[in-house]
């Protein structure tokens, strides 16, 4: 059961980043590109999915546990730090150059176009890196 | 319109799919720690794998029943693509999230250190389009 509502979570979110236009850089460098000819589509992403979390989180999290597990896995640490300040400063460089951030570069590897694969194996290999010096 | 419409609908999708994941499962949807998680080994749990699988589907599936085609790559090339994929990949992790788990879960939770990331990596990423386009192609 559990299985199965996370695979049909993952299809309505990569269906979501699809019709938004997300799976496109072009679209999303638009949205980064503030003195250019402005794209607004990712605010508009932003304002549909925030509209849907900011109110369902807090009514799910009124409840004790969740419907099909025993507790919330959710980060207890909500504190302003510098180690997610940087680490964000060097993801947005990342996604300004080519303009995929995680989502969109995998809902766009069965395209199977060869930019996506490229983007995601240097991704996995930034990823590694990064838990080799966290070790 | 539709450049409000699409959006507004695909963000919407999103931001339900991040909301049955907490309210049944518990789970935060954030893609980078989901594919971290399977790749590195540390924590390829089942829900994990059944995710991913569907995000990969997810847009073929409506690219058939829209009659729609993936949009064509950019022209960018390979260095751009292996530098951006590089500093995604070793940014998100060292900040502990990316879009989804600290744009649309994390402020979804009004957490300061959420909000305060992406602050931070939208700024950063404007800062980085605006010097690639426009003082280093000479625009």
């Amino acid at each position: 059961m559990k299985i199965l509502i996370a695979l049909l979570c993952g299809l309505v979110f990569g269906a979501g980043l699809a019709i938004s236009g997300m799976t496109d850089t072009r679209v999303v460098l638009g949205f980064l590109d503030i003195s250019g000819k402005w794209n607004p589509a990712l605010l508009w992403v932003m304002v549909g999915a925030l509209s849907i979390t900011i109110p369902g989180f807090w009514l799910a999290q009124k409840r004790s546990t969740p419907f099909l597990d025993d507790s919330f896995h959710v980060p207890e640490n909500c504190r302003i730090e510098t180690r997610p300040l940087a680490g964000s400063l060097i993801f947005g460089l990342g996604w300004g150059l080519y303009g995929y951030c995680p989502g969109p570069a995998l809902a766009s590897l069965l395209s199977l176009n060869w930019q996506p694969l490229l983007f995601v194996v240097a991704m996995a290999v930034g990823m590694w890196l990064e838990k080799v010096i966290r070790a | 319109m539709d450049s409000i419409f699409y959006p507004l609908l695909g963000g919407l999708l999103i931001g339900l799919s991040s909301l049955t994941m907490l309210a049944l499962l518990g789970r935060i949807t954030g893609i980078s720690g989901i594919f971290a998680g399977i790749i590195t080994g540390e924590a390829a749990s089942q829900w994990r794998w059944a995710f991913f699988a569907g995000l990969l589907s997810g847009p073929l599936l409506y690219q058939l029943l829209s009659g729609t085609s993936a949009p064509a790559p950019s022209e960018a090339g390979v260095a751009t693509i292996i530098a951006g994929g590089l500093l995604v990949g070793f940014g998100t992790r060292f900040a502990g999230g990316c879009t989804s788990g600290h744009g649309v879960c994390g402020i979804g939770r009004l957490s300061p250190r959420s909000i305060a990331a992406t602050a931070t990596f939208m700024g950063a990423g404007i800062l980085t389009v605006y010097a690639v386009r426009h003082l280093l192609s000479g625009q």
